[in-house]
C-alpha cells in the first residue's frame, strides 16, 4: 500500500520503478518529494506545484523524473542542466529541479555543470551519485574511487575521482551540499534549502549500487553499503564537534558552500530593462 | 504605398525575420559564418523582452533551445557545419519529443574545420540524415536576403504547426551578403501559434492525436498539466513504452505528419520552365549564379529554366516529376560534391540525362562556368 | 550603369565598412546593390577584400569577378588585385603606393587618403570614410542625402561631425577634372 506521499507525488501507474532491489535511488527520489511537499505546504513559501519542472538526463538516476508527478522531462545523456537552463531562462518563475547521476552530470555533462554553476542560474541539481555507470552495467565513472573495480577497470581504476560538490563549488556554485541515501532527514533538509536558495544549488547525494559497484568491489549488499554511509558520513552538527583526528576518513553530510550572489535570470531581467531603456531613448 | 528598402545582411535578416515570427529565445555558440546571428540576437532580443544566452557549447545551445520551447517560447539557434554536427543528437530529441524550434545552419566549406569563411552547401544530406534513426525533417533554404526574412518566418510557422525542429539551411553566400530589403509590415505577415489543445476534452494525454490528425497539442510546461516528455519511444501519455507496436505507431505518425502534408510544406521556385529544354536544379546561394547564367543563356537563344526547391527537405519529388515531361535534360548545380544531385537522379535519371556541376573548394561557381556547361550539354 | 567595385586593404583599415557604406548609400538612392566580403582568420593586419555591385537592374550573381573599380589602401592589395580587373577599369589607390606593372598610370588615381585622414581629419581610422568621399566625387554615384545617410547608419552616434569632415576631405582630394577623366576612362 503506497504511502500518502507516494500517492500524492509519484505517478503510481508508472511504478514499480526499474531500480534494482537495494538501490539507493528510490530513497533519494523520496527525499526530493518530501522536500517539495514541505515547500508546497509551507505557508511562507507556498510553492506552486504546477510551476515545478523536474529535468533529468540519462542513466539510472534520470528515470526518477518520469516517476515524479510534476511537469517532467527526461532529456539526453549529460544535457539535463543545459535543457534546464533553457527552461529557467525562458520562464524564471518555474522551479527547476535537475535529477542526474555522477556520469550524467560530471562526465558527459561536466561542461554544463560547471557553466551553470558559473552563471549562478537558479537551478537545483540533485546528483544520485553511485560511483558507477549502472544502466550500462557497471563501468567506472568520474566518482569511482582510485583502485576500485568496474567492468571497464578490470585491473583497478587508475583515474582520480571527482568530488562533485567541490567541483561545483570551484566553478562558482553558490549552494553546495553533500547528502547520502542513509541520511534521509539531513539530505531532505539540504534539498529543501537548495530549492529555497536563490542561485545555483547542487546537492551531491551518495547513493548505493549493490548490483554493480557493491558486488564488483566486495562491499556487501545494500545493508552493508548503507552501514558504511552511516559510519563514514557524519551530519554537520556532529562533524563540526569532532576533532581533526576524528574527522580522518569521515565525510561531512551538510552544506559545503552557501553564499549570496546575484542570480542569473534576475540579472537578465535587469539587462532587459537596460536594453529597453537604451533603445527607447 | 511602397516601403523604403534598407540594407541588410543575410544573417541579420534571419534575426529580424525570426523576431517578427515571434522568436523570443536564442541560445548559441559563436561559429563563423553564423556568428552575426548570435550577435544580432544579443542586441535585439532584450529590446523585445526576449532572452539571448551564449551557452558553453553547441550541444548546450541545442538543449537550451528545446528547454525554452517546452515552456511555450519560440526558440532558435544558429550554427555552421562543425556545430551542426554537434547539435544532431538533441535535434533528434526535438523530432521524437515533437518540440518546435528552428535550427539555422549557415553552411561553410569542408568536413571538419574546413574553410571557415568560405561558402559551400555540403550539409544538404546532413540536414536530412544528420541525427540517428528514421526521423521527419523539414529544411528550407533561402536564395536572397529578402527571402531570408520571409522564409525564416515560414520556418517558425511550419515548426509550430507540425511540432518539429525546422532546419534553416543557409550558406555563407546568402548569410554574409548585404542587399536592400523591404520589410513587410506586421499586418502582411502570417504568424502561426502552436496548438495547445484539441478542445475535445475526451483525452488529456499529452501526445494524444485525434483520428485523421497527426500533430499532438500539449500545453507548455508550467500550466499545471504535469505531463512527461522523454527521448525514449513513448505512448500517448508521454511515458516510455516497451511495446514495439506502440513505438512503431509513434515512428509512423512522426513520418506521416510530414509525408501527408507535403503540399503545405513544399515550396518550389520555377523560373522559365514552360518552354525550357534544360532545367537547372539548384538551391540556396547557388541560385544567384544560376539566375545570371540563365539570363545569358536565354539571351543566346538557349531554352533554359530553373527548378529551385525552397523547401529542400522533403525533396519536392512530385513537383520535379511533373516537370520532367517537357524537358530534354537536367543540370544540377551545387556547392558540394553532388548531394541534391542524388535526389534529382532518383526522380529523373531513368527518363532523361541528369548532369552535374559542383564545386567544393570554398570558391563560388561563376555564371560563366554554368553557361559553358549548358553549352556542352546542348552539344 | 553597372559598377562592380572591389575594396581592398589591410584588416582594420575599414575597407569592408567602406563597401557597406557605398551599398547603404545605393539603397538610399534607390539603386540595386549587393555587398559581400572575404577575409582570412586575422582580425587585424591580414589582407582583406570587400565587394559592392551597383546597378539599376536586378543583380543576380553576387560576387565580383572582374571589377571595373578597385580601391587599394595597401601595396599588397594593389599588387594582388591589379591582375584581374575588367578592361577599362579604374583604380583608386593611396598615394603612398607604387603602380604595379600591368596597370596604366592613367587608370590609377593616386590620392593621399591615409595622410588626409591622419593629418587633415585628425584620425587615421577615418581613412575609409575619406575614401568613400573621394570615390563618390570621382564616380558621381550618389546625391549628398543618400551618401550621408549611408554613412550615418554605420557610425557610432556622436561621431557624425568627424565623419562629415572625413567625407568632405575625401571629396576635396578629387578635382572636377580628375573626376571627369576618371569617369571617361571607365566608360
Amino acid at each position: 500500500m503506497p504511502s500518502e506521499l507516494i500517492h500524492k507525488f509519484m505517478r503510481i501507474d508508472h511504478l514499480p520503478h526499474i531500480w534494482c532491489a537495494g538501490c539507493g535511488n528510490g530513497i533519494i527520489m523520496r527525499d526530493v518529494a518530501v522536500a517539495l511537499q514541505e515547500l508546497i505546504d509551507d505557508p511562507e513559501v507556498n510553492l506552486n506545484r504546477g510551476k515545478v519542472v523536474v529535468v533529468s538526463g540519462i542513466g539510472c538516476s534520470s528515470r526518477a523524473a518520469g516517476y515524479m508527478d510534476f511537469d517532467s522531462i527526461h532529456t539526453t545523456h549529460g544535457r539535463a542542466i543545459a535543457f534546464a537552463t533553457g527552461i529557467k531562462i525562458a520562464h524564471p518563475e518555474l522551479e527547476v529541479i535537475v535529477l542526474t547521476g555522477d556520469g550524467d552530470c560530471s562526465a558527459i555533462g561536466g561542461n554544463h555543470l560547471i557553466h551553470a554553476a558559473r552563471r549562478n542560474i537558479g537551478l537545483t541539481v540533485v546528483t544520485f551519485n553511485n560511483d558507477i555507470y549502472g544502466m550500462t552495467g557497471g563501468q567506472y565513472s568520474p566518482t569511482t574511487p582510485t583502485g576500485d573495480m568496474a567492468t571497464t577497470a578490470p585491473y583497478g581504476n587508475i583515474d582520480r575521482p571527482f568530488d562533485i560538490a567541490q567541483l561545483a563549488a570551484g566553478a562558482g556554485a553558490t549552494f553546495t551540499a553533500r547528502g547520502s541515501a542513509y541520511h534521509v532527514r539531513e539530505t531532505t533538509e539540504l534539498i529543501r534549502q537548495g530549492i529555497m536558495h536563490k542561485g545555483f544549488s547542487l546537492i551531491d547525494v551518495y547513493s548505493v549500487c549493490p548490483t554493480y559497484y557493491g558486488r564488483k568491489n566486495h562491499k556487501g549488499g545494500a545493508v552493508e553499503m548503507l552501514q558504511w554511509q552511516k559510519e563514514h558520513m557524519v551530519p554537520a552538527a556532529r562533524y563540526y564537534a569532532m576533532s581533526e583526528e576524528e574527522k580522518k576518513g569521515k565525510l561531512l553530510v551538510g552544506t559545503l558552500t552557501h553564499i549570496d550572489f546575484p542570480e542569473y535570470t534576475a540579472e537578465y531581467a535587469k539587462l532587459i530593462e537596460r536594453a529597453q531603456a537604451k533603445a527607447g531613448k | 504605398m511602397s516601403k523604403k528598402a534598407v540594407l541588410m545582411q543575410g544573417n541579420e535578416a534571419c534575426v529580424e525575420g525570426a523576431i517578427a515570427a515571434g522568436m523570443r529565445f536564442y541560445a548559441g555558440y559563436p561559429i563563423t559564418p553564423s556568428t552575426e546571428i548570435a550577435e544580432q540576437c544579443a542586441v535585439r532580443l532584450p529590446q523585445v523582452g526576449g532572452k539571448f544566452v551564449q551557452m558553453e557549447d553547441e550541444l548546450a545551445s541545442m538543449a537550451a533551445v528545446l528547454g525554452a520551447s517546452v515552456t511555450g517560447v519560440k526558440a532558435m539557434t544558429a550554427t555552421s557545419g562543425p556545430g551542426f554536427s554537434l547539435k544532431q543528437e538533441n535535434l533528434g530529441y526535438g523530432c521524437l519529443a515533437e518540440i518546435p524550434c528552428v535550427v539555422v545552419d549557415v553552411q561553410r566549406s569542408g568536413p571538419s574545420t574546413g574553410l571557415p569563411t568560405s561558402p559551400a552547401q555540403g550539409d544538404y544530406m546532413q540536414a536530412r540524415w544528420g541525427t540517428h534513426g528514421d526521423h521527419p525533417v523539414i529544411a528550407l533554404s533561402p536564395a536572397s536576403v529578402q527571402e531570408t526574412y520571409r522564409l525564416i518566418i515560414r520556418a517558425f510557422n511550419l515548426s509550430e504547426k507540425y511540432r518539429t525542429p525546422v532546419i534553416f539551411l543557409m550558406d555563407e553566400i546568402v548569410g554574409h551578403m548585404r542587399e536592400g530589403v523591404v520589410l513587410p509590415g506586421a499586418d502582411e505577415l502570417i504568424i502561426n501559434k502552436r496548438h495547445i489543445s484539441y478542445h475535445d476534452g475526451a483525452n488529456k494525454q499529452c501526445y494524444y492525436v485525434p483520428e485523421g490528425q497527426y500533430v499532438p497539442a500539449m500545453k507548455p510546461f508550467g500550466q499545471g498539466e504535469r505531463y512527461n516528455i522523454t527521448g525514449l519511444a513513448h505512448d500517448v501519455s508521454g511515458f516510455p513504452t516497451g511495446s514495439n507496436a506502440v513505438a512503431g505507431a509513434l515512428y509512423t505518425r512522426l513520418m506521416e505528419k510530414i509525408d501527408h502534408n507535403l503540399d503545405d510544406i513544399i515550396r518550389v521556385e520555377e523560373y522559365m520552365l514552360d518552354d525550357a529544354d534544360t532545367a537547372v536544379v539548384c538551391f540556396g546561394g547557388t541560385t544567384r549564379a544560376v539566375m545570371s547564367a540563365i539570363q545569358e543563356a536565354r539571351a543566346a537563344g538557349m531554352k533554359v529554366g530553373m527548378f529551385r526547391p525552397v523547401t529542400v527537405w522533403p525533396f519536392p519529388e512530385a513537383r520535379l516529376r511533373a516537370r520532367i515531361h517537357g524537358l530534354k535534360r537536367i543540370l544540377v548545380v551545387e556547392h558540394n560534391y553532388g548531394q541534391m544531385l542524388l535526389e534529382v537522379q532518383r526522380v529523373a535519371a531513368e527518363r532523361l540525362p541528369v548532369e552535374f556541376l559542383g564545386r567544393f573548394d570554398g570558391t563560388v561557381i561563376p555564371p560563366a562556368d554554368i553557361l559553358q556547361k549548358l553549352r556542352e550539354m546542348e552539344g | 550603369m553597372r559598377y562592380e567595385m572591389r575594396f581592398s586593404g589591410s584588416g582594420g583599415q575599414g575597407v569592408i565598412l567602406a563597401s557597406v557604406i557605398v551599398a547603404e548609400a545605393a539603397v538610399a538612392q534607390g539603386l540595386q546593390t549587393v555587398q559581400s566580403q572575404a577575409y582570412g582568420p586575422e582580425a587585424r593586419g591580414g589582407m582583406c577584400k570587400a565587394e559592392t555591385i551597383l546597378s539599376r537592374d536586378q543583380i543576380w550573381f553576387s560576387k565580383v569577378i572582374r571589377p571595373n573599380f578597385l580601391l587599394a589602401l595597401t601595396q599588397q592589395s594593389l599588387d594582388k588585385f591589379a591582375g584581374d580587373l575588367a578592361e577599362g577599369a579604374v583604380v583608386m589607390a593611396d598615394s603612398s603606393l607604387t603602380v604595379p606593372a600591368g596597370l596604366e598610370e592613367s587608370q590609377v588615381l593616386r590620392l593621399p587618403i591615409l595622410d588626409t585622414a591622419r593629418d587633415k581629419v585628425g584620425k587615421l581610422m577615418t581613412a575609409n570614410i575619406v575614401a568613400v568621399g573621394a570615390i563618390n566625387k570621382a564616380l558621381g554615384l550618389f546625391g549628398e542625402e543618400a551618401l550621408y545617410e549611408g554613412v550615418r547608419r554605420h557610425i557610432p552616434a556622436g561621431t557624425e561631425e568627424l565623419n562629415w569632415k572625413a567625407l568632405e576631405a575625401g571629396a576635396a582630394l578629387v578635382s572636377d577634372e580628375q573626376a571627369a577623366a576618371f569617369r571617361q576612362s571607365l566608360d
